[in-house]
């Protein structure tokens, strides 16, 4: 498989950036903040929809358009170099995905039509620490009569405040893993929204004895266990591909500004301190696009070493976000730690998203047991 | 459906495999330990082993010792999609080259790029056959990075130039046959215009060489001094001051043999030696730090493996940055001294030992200490980040 995107994944991605330097410059991120805030932008999203992009996993006996990941990882690398709020990652990455990846039919033929119109939004539940530990559920569904009763908590669920559907997974009995597609306005449900770093708003979700009738069981006779791998390769790869879009994004207004900005009567970017340290950046995005596309393909292929790659991608975007973002703003001088500035916004997105389904040292540990030392 | 040329590929893909489980020697599949592993060729050619030899001559028979040269000079004329094939194919074995050879990796570009059908038929064979050992007299006593400054002198004496002058650090000069070597033949303008790139048989009166002992304990390298040495005129490729231009295709080409493109034997795993060395404990390594930095290695090799593969692909859709090489280099030799550094850590006081050579995987003491000189080589990291700057970035001087 040749590491590049074919012409129809590069015209995706060439309309994706028409679409959002217009709908969505940087600076309409912050008056989604400041002027009565609101999560994502409601007409953007429907622009989106129409687009095509909620349809983009979807196969095509749901009517789906059947792009891949691949095709979806050009999307939300666009988002990232925007800064976009949507809630592509949690209803399309996440949701949809455990949607097409379990076996119930019902429930596709049900869902799929509503998410591609843009009637709903999904979103995932998976988190119980405030670190990334995925298979450590507190949470209990026990089966009683036709219906299972959840207790418990869950905790950074993305767009949580604004979701339809809540798709919760977690352990059902010894090494048995279920998910559970759960209405938000269902009894029992207490969500509280919290405005992280990224002025996204992620939630903490409690459920009491929320009642969820066995039909809402995602996976059937599928292992959840195993389910849970692919979503979470899934998600590693997806949150990759936007981190690539913020790093190529934040590099590149860097090394303008290194361009323009004069000091001593010369541009600061003729200073080979500076020069040097753009090089290695330029040199480890070298390497994090790489990963991007060959991650992405895996999944898309079901290349059996796809885990792996996965983790590759979510520990060297991790790694390289931090420092291209730390870089930039130091090479901004006093601008770059104001509010004025956009550079700002990069690294406070950036910093959202190496903790989400966790940092590098997390995959890079996972690499090591993956590797057996 | 897939096309004409998609089958042939995949025929020939499996006929590649076939031949290469037939016909590479077990022992050349294995990773390279001493520097005997690497066979130089040359106009006394030593083989380390039967094994060596017979690989040698099986590719050559084959024609596959410069499988995408044409026919006419010695190659074996495949397509860049049958050559990227061969590559992967005899990665996937961990086939080693059947051959190391200076002449394949950076004079013969120039040489198809820049010199004379009658160069070209006169050299590029014996390249292919493994007959000449040639090395590369680029750098000098004060022309180093700034090689352009370069002052050994060739005068035009009519139908010959006399050579005088000195090199220094020149690879295996005192095994070579031949120097492909940058002379100044224009005093009087700027120092980039007045340079040729001219061929020197070592053999020739008022060539010699003196052996330099590196930190490795070993001399792989030489000064070399040319002391009016007559050289032929037929001898000088391109034209006369225009060696600037030679030089540094020959040194994009270097450097992507130093980044390790078109590269096919196998690197033994770091936490492979690392199992060998060190107690676990609930299935991980005791020493947490040391595991991280092992993974975080392993993460950027096996990233940089890819990063040569997409960019040859895009290389294909003709989508290609030529400075591109610096980084490849740049990457692959600061990769290369981790390498080292982690196996040095991770050896302990074995890894330490100088004298004897009782580790399997060779002397890695000596090993380290070469692998100082990667990041200097071939121009130095700091040079390399400076074209990565000006040419790919755009920032100003
Ligand atoms: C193992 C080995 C094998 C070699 N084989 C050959 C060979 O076969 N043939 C051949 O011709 N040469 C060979 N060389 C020479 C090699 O190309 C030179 O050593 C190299 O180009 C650096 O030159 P120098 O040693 O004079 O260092 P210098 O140029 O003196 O550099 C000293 C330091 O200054 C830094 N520096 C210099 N200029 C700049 C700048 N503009 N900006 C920032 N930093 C700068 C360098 O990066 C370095 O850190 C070999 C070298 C080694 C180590």
């Amino acid at each position: 498989m040749a590491l590049i995107i074919s012409e129809e994944q590069k015209m995706l991605k060439e309309s994706a950036a028409e679409l959002l330097k217009i709908k969505s410059p940087v600076n309409s991120l912050r008056d989604l903040r400041d002027q009565n805030y609101i999560p994502y932008d409601k007409s953007l999203w429907n622009e989106m929809v129409e687009m095509g992009w909620t349809a983009l996993i979807i196969p095509e006996n749901f009517n789906g358009l059947n792009f891949g990941y691949v095709g979806l990882g050009q999307i939300l690398e666009e988002t990232g170099k925007n800064l976009c709020k949507s809630p592509l990652i949690s209803s399309c990455l996440l949701s949809s995905s455990v949607i097409n990846l379990c076996d119930n039919e019902v429930l596709k033929a049900r869902e799929f039509p509503l998410i591609m119109n843009g009637t709903k939004t999904m979103t995932l539940a998976i988190e119980e620490n405030s670190y990334h530990k995925p298979y450590d559920f507190r949470t209990r569904a026990k089966l009683e009569g036709g219906n299972y009763i959840i207790n418990g908590l869950k905790t950074f669920v993305i767009d949580g405040s604004t979701s339809n559907e809540i798709i919760l997974v977690t352990e059902i009995a010894e090494g048995e893993i279920g998910f559970f597609i759960i209405n938000r306005e269902q009894k029992g449900i207490e969500i509280k929204n919290n405005i992280l770093l990224d002025s996204g708003t992620y939630s903490d979700i409690k459920f009491n004895d929320v009642i969820v009738p066995k039909e809402n069981r995602m996976n059937i006779k599928i292992n959840g266990k195993e389910l849970l791998k692919d979503i979470l390769a899934i998600a590693y790869s997806g949150i990759a591909s936007e981190m690539l879009g913020i790093i190529v994004e934040s590099f590149d207004i860097t090394v303008s500004y290194l361009k323009e900005r004069q000091q001593f009567g010369v541009p600061i970017g003729s200073y080979q301190a500076l020069q040097h340290r753009a090089s290695k950046m330029f040199s480890e995005i070298q390497l994090c696009k790489s990963i991007v596309i060959k991650s992405l393909q895996s999944i898309d292929y079901g290349d059996k070493e796809r885990y792996k790659y996965s983790h590759l991608a979510k520990a060297k975007l991790g790694k390289t976000i931090k420092l291209v973002t730390n870089e930039a703003i130091q090479m901004h001088g006093g601008i770059g730690v104001t509010d004025d500035a956009d550079i700002g916004f990069y690294m406070k997105r950036a910093r959202v998203l190496q903790q989400l389904f966790g940092d590098y040292n997390f995959h890079l540990d996972k690499l090591a047991t993956l590797n057996k030392y | 459906m897939k096309s004409k040329t998609d089958v042939s590929l995949t025929d020939f893909r499996k006929e590649t495999r076939a031949w290469l489980e037939e016909n590479c020697p077990m022992s050349m599949r294995k990773p390279i330990k001493v520097a005997n592993d690497f066979y130089w060729g040359g106009r006394n050619p030593k083989f380390s082993s039967e094994d060596q030899k017979i690989w040698f001559e099986r590719m050559l028979e084959k024609k596959w010792i410069v499988p995408y040269w044409d026919i006419k000079y010695g190659g074996g004329g495949l397509s860049q999609d049958q050559n990227n094939i061969l590559t992967q194919e005899m990665s996937r074995l961990g086939c080693r080259k059947p051959i190391y050879s200076f002449g394949i990796s950076m004079l013969g570009p120039a040489l198809l790029e820049f010199a004379s059908e009658e160069q070209k038929m006169k050299y590029l064979p014996d390249i292919v056959e493994g007959k000449i050992w040639w090395c590369q007299g680029y750098s000098e006593p004060n022309a180093g990075s700034d090689l352009a400054g370069l002052q050994t002198k060739a005068v035009d004496k009519g139908d010959y130039f006399e050579v005088t002058g000195s090199k220094v650090w020149t690879s295996y000069a005192d095994k070579s046959d031949y120097i492909f070597c940058l002379v100044r033949t224009d005093f009087e303008s700027s120092k980039h215009n007045g340079i040729s790139f001219l061929l020197i048989d070592m053999t020739y009166d008022g060539v010699s060489t003196r052996p330099i002992k590196l930190i490795s304990g070993k001399s792989p390298f030489c000064e070399t001094f040319f002391d009016s040495v007559n050289v032929p005129k037929e001898n000088l490729v391109g034209k006369l001051n225009e060696g600037w231009t030679i030089a540094k295709y020959l040194l994009t080409h270097e450097r992507q043999m130093i980044g390790g493109i078109g590269e096919t034997d196998i690197k033994k795993k770091l936490h492979q030696i690392a199992l060998e060395n060190l107690p676990l404990i609930k299935g991980k390594l005791v020493d947490g730090i040391l595991r991280n930095e092992i993974s975080n290695f392993e993460m950027d090799e096996e990233i940089f493996d890819l990063t040569i593969q997409r960019v040859t692909d895009e290389a294909k859709t003709g989508n290609n940055s030529g400075a591109l090489s610096s980084f490849f280099k740049y990457y692959a030799t600061e990769l290369n001294m981790s390498r080292e550094e982690l196996i040095l850590a991770l050896s302990g006081s074995d890894g330490l030992v100088f004298e004897k050579n009782y580790k399997s995987d060779g002397n890695l003491a000596r090993k380290f200490c070469r692998s100082k000189g990667n990041s200097i080589e071939g121009g130095t990291s700091e040079i390399q980040l400076n074209i990565i700057s000006k040419r790919i970035l755009g920032l100003p001087s």
